[in-house]
């Protein structure tokens, strides 16, 4: 649906690069002990005594006893153990790594988790600069991103695999992971922690634009959102705000301002709907709203019967939320 | 009978809402009837034998805000509503009313606000609160930190009509 990146061995950031190397070491020493044994064992096989047609098998070796650990096999511990030590260190130097990435002018995110989706908040000195979004986070290339973690109801995992490796978030446990984006791109994430019925569906992505694009957006995330213009679009915002779309969802601006839902007041700019389930065009966006039981099930959102009219006027205004 | 039981409790049913309301019938705020009582307006909930739709009234009446005024069941400027007195009525239907219709003195009007599958489960919710729904599907624990006893622990109150001034 979405060109994203979603690989663990195509790193697009400084953690993940750590990590990627780690995994490489990794492979290639357990590469390296396999092959070891599979030849000790293919020689073992070679020289096993064997009866022929019509020979005895030779047991000669039987008569005396164990023999004495050879000198082969003290080798073969010896290395085995040295290169089990070079793993471990390479974990501990992945690990300061890990933790040595510069943090100085941080960009930094509050991230909760909930049944099934991602609530954004952009963090900023200056109160009137903070803002919401959900499921899709944008971030400028080059420069370090500390999220907040925070898990709303069960315990969640942040995982988008091109930026760095997983966190749990954790119900009255909250944690932080910082990571670089080192490329343009977008880059899809996943929650790593079975947390209930629509686990599969709640992906986040994470854009990384360049620092003036990023700045663009950023300004206009902090916008409200924009008056309806058409009489379609202001019958739309009448019935969002009248229905029951209001009482858990708020829009910018206006008076629906509930927190149980994504934020859209900028619904429109995002690429997908539901955490990834759907993309955001306005006929997905219309069959999502009359019944979104039957793209992903158990999520929190009720189907509402609107009159086809209210229906259309509704996907108006939120498609001009942009 | 027990497993029947069991499947009813853990069902789930995802569209319930389009088309499929349950009809009401007369809601009838008062017991005295003249002549033989007729018992039809005792609707039977399939909410109130299952433990999801239990769960997810007891999440929406606090999404929903009614903890604003009634706290979790004890009441404050609303009446409590884990106590055996019933103003508007202890049915289904009558509860269903008071959510939808509002009444005076203060209960909002959530008609056209709440989708209707979400009021019956808060209907089955807040009569889960005295007792009155099945026990062996209402909730056992909260989400929050609230040390109050588990719906599925209270023992059922059979209802009593309020009679004004006495309370």
């Amino acid at each position: 649906m979405i060109e994203a990146l979603h690989d663990v061995q195509m790193p697009a950031g400084a953690q993940a690069q750590a990590i990627a190397h780690l995994w490489q070491w990794l492979l290639a020493i357990c590469t390296l002990v396999f092959v070891a044994v599979m030849v000790a064992l293919a020689i073992a096989l070679k020289r096993a005594p064997r009866a022929g047609a019509d020979t005895a098998p030779d047991v000669t070796s039987l008569w005396h006893g164990e023999p004495k650990i050879a000198r082969v096999v003290w080798i073969a511990v010896g290395v085995s153990t040295v290169l089990l030590l070079v793993l471990l260190g390479a974990s501990v130097f992945t690990d300061r790594a890990l933790a040595q990435m510069p943090l100085a002018d941080a960009l930094h995110i509050e991230l909760t988790a909930y049944d099934w989706w991602w609530d954004a908040r952009y963090d900023d000195p200056e109160p009137s600069r903070i803002f919401s979004t959900a499921n899709e986070l944008h971030v400028p290339v080059g420069r370090p991103v500390v999220v907040s973690l925070a898990g709303a109801d069960v315990i969640h995992s942040f995982w988008v695999p091109s930026l760095h490796g997983k966190k749990d978030l954790i119900p009255g446990r909250p944690t932080t992971i910082a990571f670089r984006a080192d490329r343009p791109g977008i880059y899809r994430g996943q929650c790593a922690e079975f947390c209930g019925y629509q686990h599969a569906r709640m992906a986040i992505y994470v854009i990384a634009d360049a620092p003036d694009d990023y700045a663009r957006w950023a300004e206009r995330q902090r916008t409200p959102a924009p008056a309806p213009v058409t009489d379609a679009q202001r019958r739309g915002h009448e019935v969002f705000v009248s229905r029951s779309c209001a009482m858990c969802h708020a829009i910018g601006g206006t008076t629906a301002q509930a927190r149980r839902a994504p934020d859209l007041t900028h619904v429109a700019s995002r690429m997908t709907l539901a955490a990834g389930t759907l993309a955001n065009t306005p006929s997905l966006r219309a069959a999502w709203i009359l019944d979104p039981q039957r793209f992903k099930p158990g999520a929190h959102m009720p189907a509402e019967s609107f009159a086809p009219d209210d229906l259309t006027a509704l996907n108006a205004y939120l498609g001009m939320l942009e | 009978m027990l497993a029947v039981t069991s499947c009813e409790r853990e069902a789930r049913r995802f569209e319930p809402p389009v088309g499929s309301r349950i009809t009401p019938p007369p809601v009838r705020l008062s017991q005295v009837q003249p002549s033989a009582a007729d018992t039809t307006s005792t609707i039977a909930s399939h909410y109130e034998v299952n433990a999801y739709a239990l769960a997810e009234g007891k999440r929406l009446f606090g999404w929903y805000n009614c903890n604003g005024c009634h706290a979790n069941g004890g009441g404050d400027k609303g009446p409590p509503l884990m106590d055996d007195t019933w103003i508007y009525g202890s049915e289904p239907a009558n509860i269903y009313a008071t959510i939808v219709e509002g009444r005076p003195n203060g209960m909002p009007s959530f008609g056209g606000h709440i989708p209707d599958n979400e009021v019956w489960e808060i209907v089955a919710y807040v009569r889960s609160m005295s007792g009155l729904a099945s026990s062996t599907a209402a909730p056992n624990r909260s989400d929050s930190m609230h040390a109050g006893k588990p719906e599925s622990m209270v023992e059922q109150q059979m209802p009593v009509q309020s009679t004004p001034g006495s309370r």
